[in-house]
């Protein structure tokens, strides 16, 4: 009994001084944070705090920081309104499509170049890759003229209409979920779906009843940032759309709620912040796979 | 489960083998069906990505009104005007600035989260990766109005320590800051989530070991954390460069490349030569200078993602 005691006092002494270090390193950690938080959420929180104000107090010189008279009139207004309400809905409905397009696509894609090594697989999964990365400013000016072109040739007008949108996003969004869904169906156990082949299970079933099943946080990562992305586009909508009820909704807040030089900055934060609402809710309730998503493109491969 | 497979794949390959032999082995060979599920990709890849790719370079041969080839005329007219070096010097030094500082604040706010417990590191880093969820667009419009010359709260804010009114997108060097600063904000989460996730895939006996050797906690970091986050480090790097060297939307909102174009990166002058004043031809061959960079960075992450995928 003795001897252990004196066995622990030794260490405790030592102990005392290192957690006294980790205690300080533990406040510093959280004082740096604090204020990194504080760079990181002033903008939100600002959209936040202008969006409950009257045109009046805003346009006084009051505290920008607080609010004197908190009132709802913009978000009414702007949820009122039949023109937000359209860009609101053009944004839905292309998320929604190309959410799906690319998942058409992209699983299918991904478990081919996964599971069945043919001629020229390899090189197609690195061109996917290398595919990912042509950012959209490459291409806005050539499918621009693109669209021109076929408009010309068949009459069909393409220009200047939101659904076309949906049919333009998945280059951005199918390359980076196919690559990321090749990493998760590549690390499904190959005994998986060659017992299932051996029940004779056609390539159609193995894909539907083992490699979606299984993958499903991946598909969900997957989902969540086509999603993202074709919410946030801003670039493909200004340059292929220009009529007001054409407009989807970053574009709609930037080019009509600021009219000439008069910048009305209540409805402007309630747009930016509503516009903003979707992805953040989303990323509220599935922060993990949202997170996986994000840290699997450069760590899975 | 496995007995209703096995009857099924019974029947389908019954009703195949009236059909014939011949059309049931090409269609059931591995080859065909892989690519007939990969068929909707390459089309995709190939209309939409490969074909405006090259045929961007076409277009950047032809005069304004598209009706005449000019070959390299278009190239030899923007080395001559003022503006396109402005604006590749203002890439170049918005993209390296920008990703440095990105990183750097990446790397430190990664050690902090690092270091505190557990289960409050969900916490905070669901906090600190909003600006990354917000749409871009979105959250540069909270930028504009918090740079606002009149009503601005920055300079609200300033005027209590007696900083004079900084015109934040009025002055070539403050606009230059303020569209590196919106871009650092938006950034610096990804690089901190990476960094994250890499720190934790350290081991700790490493750390231990170093500490028994007597290393203080910037030989830790220099001879522990660098080398083993090397490629993380590489691959988050090169990606960003990337996609702050193609940024457009935090410029066109907050400056629209002004004052007097000293803020325009290669995406928002080819939109406004290109889109704005109609010259498309013009603004192809502006956004085709991204390439050779593009081109760079892509070989170096394939390299590196590649070599990741040996070490695993």
């Amino acid at each position: 009994m003795s001897t252990l005691a004196i066995d622990k006092a030794g260490p405790t002494r030592k102990l005392g001084s290192m957690s006294r270090d980790r205690a300080w390193a533990l406040r510093w950690s959280y004082f740096f944070l604090v204020l990194f938080a504080i760079f990181f959420l002033t903008p939100p929180l600002y959209m936040v705090i202008t969006s409950l104000k009257s045109s009046a107090e805003i346009s006084a010189a009051t505290n920008p920081w607080w609010v004197f008279h908190p009132t709802l009139s913009n978000y009414v207004e702007l949820l009122s309104s039949n023109q937000f309400l359209r860009f609101f809905w053009n944004s839905s409905i292309i998320s929604i499509v190309v959410v799906i397009v690319t998942m058409l696509i992209s699983i299918p894609a991904a478990f081919a170049l996964a599971r069945m090594k043919f001629w020229g697989s390899a090189t197609l999964a690195t061109g996917v890759f290398l595919t990912y990365l042509i950012p959209d400013s490459l291409l806005f000016i050539p499918l621009f003229k693109m669209l021109a072109v076929i408009q010309d040739f068949t009459g069909i007008t393409l220009l200047n209409r939101w659904y076309v949108l949906a049919f333009i996003y998945p280059t951005l969004t199918v390359p980076f979920c196919t690559w990321i869904m090749i990493g998760y169906f590549a690390s499904i156990p190959k005994e998986l779906d060659e017992a299932a082949i051996i029940d004779g299970a056609s390539w159609l079933q193995t894909l539907f009843r083992i490699f979606i099943p299984v993958a499903l946080p991946g598909l969900i990562a997957a989902t969540i940032f086509a999603f993202t992305v074709s919410w946030a586009q801003f670039l493909y909508p200004l340059v292929f759309t220009t009529s007001i009820d054409q407009l989807v909704l970053p574009v709609g807040i930037t080019t009509t709620l600021i009219k000439g030089d008069v910048f009305n900055w209540g409805q402007i934060m309630t747009g930016a912040l509503l516009g903003a609402a979707p992805p953040l809710i989303i990323y509220a309730f599935l922060m993990d796979y949202y997170i996986a998503g994000l840290t699997a493109g450069a760590t899975k491969g | 489960m496995a007995d209703v497979v096995v009857e099924q794949g019974r029947r389908v390959s019954s009703v195949r083998a009236r059909k014939g032999r011949s059309l049931r082995n090409t269609l059931g060979r591995k080859s065909t069906v892989a690519f007939f599920l990969t068929l909707p990709l390459i089309l995709l890849i190939a209309l939409l990505v490969l074909y405006p790719a090259f045929f961007s370079l076409y277009l950047a041969t032809l005069n304004k009104a598209m009706t005449k080839f000019v070959g390299l005329g278009n190239f030899t007219f923007l080395f001559k005007r003022e503006t396109f070096w402005m604006v590749v010097k203002q890439s170049c030094i918005f993209a390296v600035t920008a990703v440095v500082f990105k990183a750097l604040i990446g790397f430190i706010v990664a050690h902090f989260v690092h270091n505190i417990p557990g289960k409050k590191q969900r916490k905070w880093r669901g906090m600190l990766l909003v600006p990354w969820v917000i749409p871009p667009a979105m959250s540069t419009l909270a930028w504009l109005w918090l740079f606002d010359p009149s009503y601005s709260a920055f300079n609200y804010t300033l005027s209590f320590f007696g900083v004079g009114p900084i015109p934040w997108l009025g002055e070539t060097f403050w606009a230059r800051f303020s569209v590196i600063l919106v871009n650092v904000w938006y950034g610096a989460p990804f690089f901190l989530i990476m960094y994250l996730a890499a720190l934790k895939s350290v081991p700790d006996q490493l750390y231990e070991a170093a500490a028994i050797d007597g290393a203080n906690w910037w030989q830790k970091i220099w001879y522990v954390t660098l080398p083993m986050m090397r490629n993380i480090i590489a691959i988050t790097t090169l990606f960003s460069l990337i996609v702050t060297f193609a940024n457009f939307d935090i410029v066109r909102i907050l400056t629209s490349g002004g004052p007097l174009d000293t803020t325009h990166l290669f995406a928002t002058w080819a939109f406004q030569v290109g889109i704005q004043s109609s010259d498309i031809p013009l603004g192809a061959c502006v956004s085709l200078f991204m390439v050779p960079i593009l081109a760079v960075a892509a070989i170096f992450i394939l390299r590196d993602v590649n070599k990741r995928g040996n070490e695993a």
